[in-house]
């Protein structure tokens, strides 16, 4: 007779926002899984709605304490396309330096203080300081080179105020942003070593066959614009987006479900980013990848920190080739006028791509509005991830293996406040 | 010689009684002068540690979700003992003031005096404004932090 286990955790901390997990196993097969997002909707689009264009970027950048230029963005970038603008040039250039700032501040503190101490076997980072406090002031450091960004041209670190639609508020003379040099120079070195401590770390052996979905543009690593591709044939402009992917309210969650109309479930985030666009890294993070044992593609998730750690080196030396190349432009936006229209702005968020779509209305009012997150749509991925972990690790003690599901769902550097706020973990296991 | 002191306002203004700390901060803002930097957080506690590098006081002022009364006034001396778990954030960002004081301490890094001030908070549903009895306690804390400050400046 099979019998089910029963393994009960209360929470999952080191996550963002508030959610739980489900697990139940009959015998030698797991039943049922399940991510519950607990997090109450958000109803930002209900928000957006009736509110001038001009106030996407700083209404959705509240969405996120820690991917708020992500929102921004990609909001920018959906409207601009609904009025037919296009930014180019220095302003397109200093939107990819603030992208740098928030990839190199969010990845860092995911890297090292929320997903190191799990390999390490650390319940938390300040248990984990006292015996690496070397590594943990190298990783607040290399954090802070990101946040310097972020104040220089966001106007603050959390949630920056100087992101408009067309470009900037006001631009930074060559002088401010001069003395970002030193700091990055000494933050590549930072990044650099940070790959070599994570790439140390004992990786668990699994590969798993995933369906990655990023952006690709056709001479840069990602983060603005590109054509939505997969490693199975998606290859799609971002307005098409509605066309080839569905959002399904399911009630276990508070976030609606992303899949692949064809295919299903799919992965976003670091690991499809760098999987699909490894040719689009420079020489110096491609050598970062190899010598900590990365190959051009990676489907084992829990490498997952260390090619975060890998992409902070490479946005660190983007930003750095940004700022030396850097002209101030003569206006600090590209005008922008109400009209009508329809418009769609994917972007590569820290955790992903953030797809957003706004119509609007002659006045310049938005109409309707759409946002779909990185943590909705990996939510599918997360729960077949852990499907296959239990069913791998059943001989494992409740403990351990509660500790492996811990870090399989910080794999994907779960943002449940962007999805919808702690992770409450529940796995449930009769023997 | 005059002491540089650090106050910071930690919360999240559009969670309502969350946002006691930064609404605290705000109003200090009004009443304070000379080397005191007054700061708010929303988010990304582990950048506080910056925050404070070089200061000789810290005061942080944040609201808690104890299930005591609404409005009730908590004094903490980060170096008599840790942090309550009340100041772990279990909202929107896991590494909390509680963490920051912990992970400064376990680094070095905590200035030599960092007293925290709870507000216990009302209601944390998402929305603006502070509760009335919320609202209250802030004023009370805008009054001692500023007394505190003005014996050390």
């Amino acid at each position: 007779m099979s019998k089910t286990r029963t393994i009960k955790v209360d929470y999952l901390a080191r996550v963002e926002g508030e959610g739980g997990l489900y697990v139940r196993v009959n015998g030698d097969r797991v039943e049922e899984v399940r991510l519950q997002l607990f997090e109450p909707p958000r109803f930002f689009e209900a928000f957006l709605r009736g509110r001038a264009f001009a106030e996407a970027p700083d209404i959705t950048a509240r969405i996120c304490g820690i991917c708020p230029v992500a929102y921004q963005m990609s909001a920018v970038h959906a409207i601009e396309d609904a009025l037919g603008i296009r930014v180019d040039g220095a302003l397109r250039e200093l939107r990819r330096l603030l992208y740098c700032g928030e990839w190199i501040a969010s990845h860092t503190l995911h890297v090292v203080m929320l997903h190191a101490p799990d390999f390490l076997g650390y319940e938390d980072a300040i248990r984990m300081a006292k015996d690496y406090p070397k590594e943990v002031r190298r990783a607040l450091d290399l954090k802070k080179a990101g946040n310097e960004i972020l104040r220089i041209l966001g106007g603050r670190e959390i949630h920056p105020v100087n992101v408009r639609v067309g470009g900037f508020y006001r631009v930074p003379t060559r002088a401010e942003l001069a003395p970002l040099v030193d700091t990055l120079e000494r933050a590549r070195e930072q990044a650099l070593a940070t790959v070599v401590w994570v790439s140390t770390f004992d990786m668990p052996d699994v590969e798993q066959e995933y369906e990655f979905v990023a952006l690709r543009h056709p001479s840069e690593y990602p983060f603005n614009e590109g054509r939505l591709v997969s490693n199975r044939g998606l290859d799609i402009a971002i307005r098409d987006y509605d066309e080839h992917f569905v959002e399904e309210h399911v009630a276990r969650s508070n976030a609606l479900h992303s899949a692949l109309k064809a295919r299903g479930a799919y992965v976003v985030g670091a690991l499809a980013r760098y999987s699909l666009n490894f040719d689009r890294l420079p020489p110096l993070v491609q050598q970062a990848a190899r010598d900590a044992n990365l190959s051009s593609v990676c489907r084992n998730p829990f490498q997952s920190i260390v090619v975060r750690a890998v992409e902070v080196v490479y946005a660190v030396d983007e930003a750095l080739r940004i700022i030396a190349a850097y002209e101030p432009p003569a206006h600090p936006a590209v005008d922008a006028k109400a009209g009508e229209g329809s418009g769609f702005g994917c972007t590569e968020a820290p955790r992903g791509i953030l797809f957003h779509r706004y119509r609007l209305n002659a006045d310049g009012t938005i109409a309707d509005a759409k946002i779909v997150p990185p943590t909705s749509q990996n939510q599918k991925a997360i729960e077949n991830d852990l499907r296959r972990l239990v069913e791998r690790h059943l001989q494992l003690s409740q403990e351990p293996l509660t500790r492996k599901c811990e870090q399989a769902v910080r794999n994907y550097d779960p943002c449940i406040s962007c999805a919808t706020h702690f992770l409450r973990l529940q796995i449930d296991r009769h023997e | 010689m005059a002491a540089s002191i650090v106050i910071v306002g930690a919360g999240n203004a559009f969670r309502r009684d969350d946002g006691a700390g930064l609404a605290t901060a705000g109003r200090l803002r009004g009443v304070l002068s000379g080397d005191i930097r007054v700061l708010v957080k929303e988010g990304d506690f582990a950048s506080l540690l910056d925050d404070w590098q070089g200061a000789d006081a810290v005061v942080v002022i944040d609201a808690t979700s104890s299930g005591s009364e609404p409005g009730t006034i908590r004094r903490y001396d980060a170096h008599e003992r840790p942090l309550p778990s009340t100041f772990s954030r279990s909202s929107t960002h896991s590494f909390g003031v509680a963490q920051a004081v912990e992970l400064a301490r376990a680094l070095g890094r905590l200035p030599a005096r960092v007293v925290v001030f709870g507000i216990e908070g009302r209601d944390f549903t998402p929305g603006e404004g502070l509760s009335a009895d919320v609202d209250a306690a802030v004023d009370e804390v805008v009054r001692r932090v500023t007394e505190e400050a003005r014996g050390r400046a």
